[in-house]
């Protein structure tokens, strides 16, 4: 995917979230928005995703520029897949039901040909047998794992994901990040905030750095998390790496 | 010890001890005399239950148009639904029966009591009602909302898949709760000479100053109403509980 970001800008009431962002990331399947909390990572996750109206700015994917009503924005959010940190699924549904929510009604998919294309991602990451459940019953891990199909089942163009693991404790959080490895390795192209940098290192193809509203650096993952030269990106890194 | 049993065990010493509280009043019962006003208990209870169901359905849907109403965005629809109830949560239903019949109703020239004391009574309920449904609505977490509209639900289909079921089970044991005590209410009715179970007690208290014998039925008969009631709504709540 080919994203070229020009002087976003997001308020909310009088505060100013994102201020002039501007990002061109050439042609790369990953990018990993890091940086610290309030910095306007999710904010502008958000935009990309189709979820919020920016206030002004231009954001295009691969030369196609985002819709700037709400109607059209829906087909865009019809073509790609959000994943939040947590309450994703649906807890009066169980996970089969989720997974057949958006083939059936977005898609208007019979409940049979839905079945059939939920069985493949479900045995290919061993939670056919959790089906079944309600989220309650599934963990923090298993959820994500199941929100995350939901949104891989409508076959998006691709997928956003909002610090998908910070909710999880460390093993689960390594199950999830795991299925996100996958799904890199087979090619799904996406956008990930997240503060594992471990992982950043290993997904992202650009890593871009958001702070104040804009995006303070941006390269391959080993220039800006190890060696980037920029004193508030560097102090960034220096206070939370181990 | 199961629950059916403790559950017995309570409602015995219970009635006991009412017992006992009966047995030291030198009270002469005569219930040959009420028994023979038993059809009048019953027709009243029938209205009862007639009013109260109507009134029910009736309160419902006015508590969804007001619930609207105060989640809506335009300051003119949420300042009615703030006022609507304001008003009626802050007022005595005795007032507001006797305004709306007296007055009101005499206005526009509705003289059937029955229909206006149901209407009292909906309006009456539909604004605690509506108090109910929004504070389920806005119980319900923000990224549900989000989840719904990035797979690309509508917003109908967001609420009829996503956001209604989950404040349907919510708001259950709160809007059950506001049946039994709109049962009870229903009583008041009385005031503006509906011929329900109150009035009815009323009545044959007053021909055969036999008070308690009058009284006594009168609470068993909504205890009648309001007993099956809490029990589905229990019923239902297990049923739609998210956890198995």
């Amino acid at each position: 995917m080919n994203l070229d970001i020009q002087y976003l800008v997001q308020r909310f009431g009088t505060t100013t979230v994102l201020d002039g962002l501007e990002l061109s990331t050439g042609d790369v399947r990953s990018l990993v928005l890091v940086g610290p909390s309030g910095g306007g990572k999710s904010t502008l996750l958000r935009i990309l995703a189709g979820l919020d109206l920016p206030v002004s700015g231009r954001v295009a994917f691969d030369g196609e520029p985002l819709p700037r009503d709400e109607t059209s924005l829906r087909g865009y959010r019809r073509t790609v897949g959000t994943v939040f940190q947590a309450y994703n699924l649906f807890p009066h549904l169980t996970a089969m039901q989720n997974l057949l929510l958006p083939l059936m009604h977005v898609q208007g998919m019979s409940e049979t040909a839905a079945r059939a294309r939920v069985r493949e991602p479900l045995e290919r990451f061993q939670l056919a047998d959790q089906a079944h459940k309600r989220p309650a019953e599934l963990s923090g891990g298993q959820k994500q794992r199941i929100a995350i199909m939901r949104a891989l089942v409508v076959q998006p163009r691709r997928l956003f994901l909002d610090e998908p693991t910070s909710a999880l404790d460390p093993e689960m959080t390594a199950e999830v990040l795991e299925m996100i490895g996958e799904l890199k390795d087979s090619g799904t192209q996406f956008v990930l905030v997240t503060h594992e940098m471990g992982f950043a290192r290993r997904v992202a193809d650009l890593v871009a750095f958001v702070g104040e509203g804009r995006v303070v650096a941006h390269g391959p993952p080993g220039e800006i998390i190890d060696r980037c030269t920029v004193p508030r990106v560097r102090g960034f890194f220096e206070r939370i790496l181990p | 010890m199961s629950r059916g049993l403790a559950h017995t065990i309570v409602v015995a010493v219970f009635a006991a001890l009412i017992a006992w509280a009966f047995s030291r009043v030198n009270y002469a019962w005569n219930w040959a005399g009420v028994w023979e006003y038993r059809q009048k208990f019953l027709t009243g209870f029938g209205v009862t239950v007639g009013l109260s169901l109507a009134a029910l359905v009736a309160s419902t849907l006015i508590g969804m148009l007001a619930a609207m109403l105060l989640g809506s965005k335009h300051v003119l629809l949420e300042a009615v639904g703030r006022v609507y109830v304001e008003l009626i949560r802050g007022t005595p239903l005795l007032v507001q029966l006797l305004i709306g019949f007296y007055v009101v109703a005499s206005a526009v020239g509705l003289d059937n009591r029955y229909v206006v004391g149901v209407l009292v009574l909906a309006l009456f309920s539909g604004a605690y009602m509506a108090e109910i449904f929004r504070g389920g609505l806005a119980a319900i977490p923000q990224t549900q909302r989000d989840s719904a509209r990035a797979i690309g639900l509508t917003p109908w289909q967001s609420f009829r898949l996503v956001i209604l079921p989950q404040a349907v089970r919510l708001v259950l044991p709160a809007v059950a709760g506001q049946f039994v005590s709109l049962i009870k209410d229903s009583s008041l009715l009385s005031v503006i000479a509906v011929s329900e179970f109150t009035l009815a007690a009323q009545e044959v208290n007053s021909f055969t100053y036999s008070t308690l014998e009058s009284y006594l039925p009168l609470a068993a008969g909504y205890l009648l109403l309001t007993l099956p009631l809490s029990a589905v709504s229990r019923l239902l709540e297990r049923r739609y509980r998210y956890e198995t």
